[in-house]
């Protein structure tokens, strides 16, 4: 089955009740004011926090899917990302050919010290880390907030191939209504523990514009 | 040799020592007096205690006298180990982890002591069986209060690198892997220095004590020796022992991250 990933009857800490699906290839995208637990939705999507009610990935329920494996296959990139190790290669295994230049970096780049990246440096190789594990769904916190017009375009660009080759469902939180109505179908407002639609006519997704951005 | 018993007025002269210390922090104002004060009271009047009741141990001994005995002595040790944590685990685990591991590595080891490479007659005489554990239950303590705040202040501050690691598949146990290590090791550094520096800049308490109570040189070293091998054995083995349990309980069976069970400071 591949019916993507499926919430039914879903409360976390930020939401109530939700029943929600998100086929592979769909964007769904969530926006809302701040502080309504945007983040904490998608935390309990990957398991990090406690849920009620019933979480399923082509139709296998979350609970029946050890933890670590749930987490590789629907992969949150967080606001904030993790490093841990001194080296940013250190955190790779191996990155497919030419997705360093996408992004707008060299080979070097695995060399370099984590603590000298930028914060926009940071964000642009943890997509890149997570893209590598081939993820089944994309839970993308507000991805490209720390990035300038040009690395947008890149990230944009990288995610729609991604999305063409790999067909990921996304959900993707941001405060850019502008950038969800260029990615996703429907866009949600999160508040008072609701997903609501956002009352804007949905335009035509980079996919099914073949896949440009 | 014949050994020189302290009077009373010895050991008040000894204490002018506090004394003078308690004036010199009232008057730079360093607030440390009281605590001086108290702490030196109650150093007196515990070991005065313990002094009785070795002393009625020894006159009768029976092996459900110094299980009572070694009982206390673990509680009191499990309580220390809590109170010394910042942001230890709440609830009965916190006490009960660190117990548990000293209870496991001391215990074994006092026993394996006493029966195998000390042999007293019979192998619980207090005489060998209280100062063994008791210092394996200090030292082990030691190893376990620190290496448990390690784990929980760094999983504390580390907490978005661990969540990190998480999200991006890896297991509990490998996301908290670092954190680990280091916990262990700062358990098992003072210990490990204890050794290098004896005999060369300290020479440790109970051998020292032996040597003062009038016992031949040889015989405090070759104890001395023993001792520190077995309180090295007991802190590195209750140290991994309380980490590695308290590493899982940061844990929950869905690899997540529960600082909830850490007291909340």
């Amino acid at each position: 089955m591949s019916d993507g990933l499926k919430l039914k009857n879903f409360s976390c800490r930020s939401v109530k009740a939700v029943d929600l699906q998100v086929v592979p290839g769909q964007a769904i995208g969530i926006t809302g004011p701040s502080g309504t637990g945007k983040s904490l939705f998608l935390r309990a999507l990957a398991d990090l926090d406690p849920y009620e009610g019933h979480l399923a990935l082509d139709g296998e329920a979350a609970a029946h899917v050890p933890a670590p494996q749930w987490r590789r296959k629907v992969a949150l990139l967080p606001a904030e990302s993790a490093w841990w190790e001194d080296t940013v290669g250190g955190h790779f295994a191996q990155v497919p050919q030419g997705w360093l230049q996408r992004l707008g970096f060299d080979e070097q780049a695995l060399q370099w010290q984590v603590s000298r990246l930028s914060s926009g440096e940071r964000q642009r190789l943890s997509l890149l880390r997570l893209l590598i594990q081939q993820p089944r769904v994309l839970l993308l916190d507000e991805p490209t907030a720390n990035l300038d017009a040009e690395n947008i375009v890149r990230v944009e660009s990288l995610l729609s191939d991604f999305r063409v080759s790999q067909r990921p469902a996304i959900l993707w939180v941001s405060h850019d209504t502008e950038q969800l109505k260029r990615w996703c179908d429907p866009i949600f407002v999160l508040a008072e523990q609701r997903l609501r639609p956002l009352n804007a006519p949905s335009r035509k997704t980079p996919l099914q514009q073949g896949g440009a951005a | 040799m014949s050994i020189v018993s302290l009077t009373p007025f010895d050991l008040a002269l000894a204490a002018g020592l506090i004394v003078l210390l308690s004036i010199v922090s009232w008057a730079m104002h360093l607030q440390l007096e009281r605590q001086l004060i108290v702490a030196a009271v109650r150093m007196t009047v515990q070991l005065l205690l313990i002094g009785l009741v070795l002393k009625a141990l020894f006159a009768n001994v029976h092996p459900g006298w110094m299980a009572l005995m070694a009982t206390v002595m673990l509680l009191a040790a499990g309580r220390e180990v809590m109170g010394r944590q910042k942001r230890g685990f709440a609830g009965v685990w916190g006490f009960g982890m660190g117990t548990l591991s000293m209870f496991i590595s001391s215990f074994a080891i006092t026993i394996v002591a006493l029966t195998v490479i000390v042999g007293p007659d019979p192998w619980y005489e207090p005489q060998y069986a209280i100062p063994l554990l008791g210092m394996l239950l200090g030292n082990t303590m030691n190893g376990i209060a620190i290496g448990m705040d390690r784990l929980t202040h760094a999983a504390y501050e580390q907490r978005t690198l661990i969540e990190g690691r998480l999200m991006l598949g890896q297991s509990w146990s490998k996301a908290i892997e670092a954190l680990r290590s280091d916990s262990i090791r700062a358990g098992l550094i003072p210990i490990v220095n204890a050794m290098m520096a004896a005999g060369l800049v300290s020479l440790p308490g109970m051998m020292t004590g032996q040597i003062l109570g009038g016992n031949p040189p040889m015989e405090a070293v070759k104890y001395q020796i023993l001792i520190m091998f077995l309180i090295a054995g007991g802190t590195g083995l209750g140290t991994m022992t309380a980490v590695w349990i308290g590493s899982r309980r940061l844990f929950d069976e869905r690899h997540r991250l529960r600082l909830d069970r850490l007291k909340i400071k």
